[in-house]
């Protein structure tokens, strides 16, 4: 079951700027980036574990868009901007309030969403595949998504999708340079930086520090609400994305008992060799 | 039942991690490790080495030399079908590689795995960490990343396991490392080291860091920041400790100008002692912190390295 809500598509004045571009040995004539964002409690939310134990409290919490993905909107708009890419298209999962995060992907500058509906659970590798169902309809060069989302901490999704396609993958990408048939990406990796060349397409997952979002203009916000969002029903994709992981129980961590304030340096050390004797 | 462990390596010796995943492997099973690199039969000689490891399995091939998923993740797919778990150390690589295999073998995987509860059931930390997750895996196969931080490091030496090399499998040719900037130090690894002392946006620059140096050389301790100093540019990424750097428990954690974000947090909060010195005695780091000292750092610093001398 599809429905198309909003204004059509348009087929956004990019593509004259691409064409531009092309001369100077940009991406092909008609690259579109799938940036997927999903719907978390706030970065700025303290989360607190239900009485039942059965998860934490969601109810009445703020929700945001996941900000590893924000970063991962913004840098398909610097690339849309820089004439690499033609169309945005920002797909979300989960329940129909996701579609609030769409619209703020798509006031960002995306040119379109797709929103997934599911009422049950999607874990990373029914996303992973619900994703893989949507690159193959909708053909994107490159796929962009946050490294993690700050409520499962999963860091999977991106991978996944990369391995059901066969794809290139780029992981933990602070820098992207998209050229003729592949991509530059320097990683974060433990000991510093990593520079490696993909061929495209492929699937970027983006760290911290690759851009700076910007924020959503009013202008954009109002624009956003005229933009097409189509919305498909996961249990009609004819995909299995049953949860494969049973969530039994969901606790506080030990807290850490409040120390002491000691006056000095003086008095630290002393504490450090004689009391906690860990130097 | 036989797991599967992928070591962590630099073809020339093992990474400490490798020590702490085995000690979860042990927890489920038999370990078998996997050594999959480029001229890597000195690391291949270390794994053979940690008592308890029944085989060392070698892949050795030109393109395995920097760990690339692309052709990694096939690689252990096609070596699953022998074990009920595939385990990595939750760090870049095994981020990168394990959940590509998962995908491979139509299974789900679990992150960053801090207790084993059974052969099925994991303990997990999501939401930076402020919540415990038990989940039970359904997967005939468990793909699982490792807490290194969560599991005491086995011994190096003294075990003698057989080594068998395999066959590397291919280069997928999607994907080629061209550079690398490493930063150099002869300080211990962050996620290993005994102390480590942090600086966050306190330290004001980057050539203050010196003072936290003066400091890390008395104590033999690795050099962390908060991600508001690697954002402002004071330090390279590798030194965040967080949600999203680098997760560290050491002996002693020594945070200055750190005023203590949940997200830094998660990185550092299961550390044995964590002292604080911070000039704004609010900071929520004093919440966390066994000693805390409201000082200003400029002047605890200098003092702190000279009383350590004495």
């Amino acid at each position: 079951m599809r429905e198309q809500t909003g204004a059509p598509p348009v087929a956004a004045g990019s593509a004259s700027e691409a064409s531009e571009n092309n001369s100077e040995g940009g991406a092909g004539p008609s690259m579109k980036v799938l940036v997927c964002v999903k719907r978390v409690v706030d970065y700025n939310v303290k989360v607190r574990v239900k009485a039942d134990n059965t998860g934490v409290e969601t109810a009445n919490v703020k929700m945001s868009m996941n900000p590893f993905d924000e970063i991962a909107v913004e840098e398909a708009m610097r690339l849309k901007e820089a004439g690499k890419a033609t169309e945005i298209i920002a797909i979300s999962m989960g329940p129909p309030q996701a579609q609030e995060t769409l619209r703020t992907a798509l006031a960002i500058g995306a040119d379109r969403g797709i929103l997934v509906e599911s009422a049950e659970e999607l874990q990373p590798l029914a996303v992973a595949k619900l994703l893989k169902m949507t690159v193959e309809k909708e053909q994107p060069a490159l796929v962009l998504l946050g490294k993690q989302a700050i409520d499962d901490d999963s860091n999977q999704t991106a991978q996944m999708l990369a391995g059901l396609l066969g794809w290139a993958q780029a992981t933990f990408a602070s820098k992207v340079t998209v050229g003729d048939d592949g991509a530059t990406i320097v990683r974060e990796v433990d000991g510093g930086l990593e520079s490696i060349e993909l061929k495209l397409p492929a699937v970027i997952s983006v760290d911290l520090r690759l851009n700076t979002p910007r924020y959503a203009s009013l202008p954009n916000i109002m624009k956003a609400k005229k933009k097409p969002i189509e919305t498909i029903k996961a249990a009609d994709a004819g995909i299995d994305i049953a949860p494969r992981l049973k969530t039994l129980k969901v606790e506080e961590p030990p807290k850490r008992k409040g120390g002491v304030k000691v006056g000095s340096v003086v008095e630290l050390v002393q504490k450090l060799r004689n009391e906690a004797k860990v130097i | 039942m036989s797991v599967l462990v992928l070591a962590e390596h630099d073809n020339h010796g093992l990474k400490p991690a490798t020590l702490n995943t085995v000690a979860c492997a042990q927890a489920l099973g038999e370990p078998v490790l996997l050594v999959a690199g480029s001229g890597c039969r000195a690391a291949a000689e270390a794994a053979a080495k940690i008592p308890g490891v029944v085989k060392v399995l070698v892949a050795d091939a030109p393109f395995h030399e920097h760990p690339l998923a692309e052709a990694l993740a096939p690689l252990l797919a096609g070596l699953a079908g022998g074990y009920s778990h595939l385990l990595a150390a939750a760090l870049t690589t095994g981020k990168n590689v394990m959940p590509r295999v998962a995908a491979l073998l139509d299974v789900s995987m679990l992150s960053d795995v801090s207790a084993v509860v059974d052969a099925d059931t994991f303990v997990r930390p999501i939401y930076a960490g402020n919540a415990l997750a038990t989940v039970q895996s359904s997967d005939k196969i468990k793909v699982i990343t490792v807490r290194t931080t969560a599991f005491d490091a086995v011994a190096a030496e003294g075990g003698s396991a057989p080594i068998e090399d395999i066959d590397p499998g291919a280069d997928a040719g999607l994907a080629r490392v061209t550079g690398q900037e490493l930063t150099k130090s002869e300080r211990p690894e962050l996620t290993a080291a005994r102390v480590v002392i942090a600086g966050g946006r306190g330290m004001g620059n980057g050539e203050n860091f010196r003072l936290l140096e003066d400091v890390a050389d008395r104590l033999g301790a690795a050099v962390g920041a908060s991600r508001a100093a690697v954002d402002a540019g004071f330090v390279p990424n590798d030194y965040q400790v967080g949600q999203t750097g680098k997760v560290v428990a050491p002996e002693l954690y020594i945070a200055v100008g750190i005023s203590g974000a949940i997200q830094h947090l998660a990185g550092m909060k299961d550390s044995k002692i964590i002292v604080a010195i911070n000039k704004d005695e609010e900071a929520p780091i004093f919440q966390v912190a066994d000693y805390g000292l409201v000082a200003d750092l400029f002047q605890a610093l200098p003092e702190l390295a000279a009383e350590l001398h004495k």
